[in-house]
């Protein structure tokens, strides 16, 4: 199945692209969808244990299965607002 | 009034929308790039919004305030896009009846923004950049 998965700040800039769209397994959890984008772009292994994943555009944790045509986003820790 | 945006931040459209009858008092927050951050000379900052996702927690965010304080209304804009130093980043507006509630409301309005809503801040300093994350 595909999800298109979206990718912010520093996620974006390994990436290359602000979306993808990427091929799992019918079944698949966000753990496995994050395996497979870092086996397609190794250097975000540096990001990775900072991630935070959303599912259509809520927090998700890993063990969430995911469904043909999901939105997931790769969520660099965020930093809204001024540094004050 | 949530919303993103790429124009420069006034405080007063966010004033005017929260303004109610009811109001004794309107808490504002204005964030502004500083030039200098943890010793380096900034250039600009670059930020970034996940747009159709940060609108909602924006709402998240003022649904938690009006659980915790007795509120009128609740506007925050954050502006993304290249940002110099002195522009503002993200602008709050809080009304209520009390002041205690109006700058109780709005410090929790930028503390929970920053800790929930999907937007990033490139640091673009004299000798390099960084992605920063909320502790910086």
């Amino acid at each position: 199945m595909k999800v298109r998965v979206r990718c912010f700040a520093a996620a974006r800039e390994i990436v290359g692209i602000e979306e993808l769209v990427v091929e799992i397994p019918e079944g698949s959890t966000l753990t496995q969808l994050v395996d497979e984008i870092r086996r397609l772009f190794p250097r975000l292994d540096g990001l990775a244990g900072s991630l935070l994943l959303s599912v259509n555009r809520e927090y998700a944790p890993l063990h969430r299965r995911l469904a043909a045509g999901d939105e997931v986003a790769l969520i660099p820790p965020v930093s809204g607002g001024a540094d004050v | 009034m949530f919303d993103i945006t790429d124009q420069p931040l006034f405080l007063e459209p966010l004033v005017n929308a929260v303004r109610r009858s009811s109001s004794g008092a309107i808490a504002t927050f204005l964030g502004v790039v500083r030039e200098q951050t943890r010793g380096r000379q900034v250039r600009y900052l670059e930020y970034e919004a996940y747009r159709e996702m940060a609108i909602p927690k924006m709402c998240e965010v003022a649904d938690e305030i009006r659980r915790k304080w007795e509120v009128d209304e609740i506007a925050m804009v954050h502006r993304i896009g290249r940002l110099q130093i002195g522009e503002a980043s993200v602008a709050i507006a809080v009304s209520a009846p009390h002041r205690h509630q109006a700058l109780a409301a709005c410090a929790y309005a930028i503390d929970r923004l920053k800790e929930i809503v999907p937007i990033w801040k490139k640091e673009v300093w004299t000798d390099g950049e960084e992605w920063v994350g909320p502790a910086g």
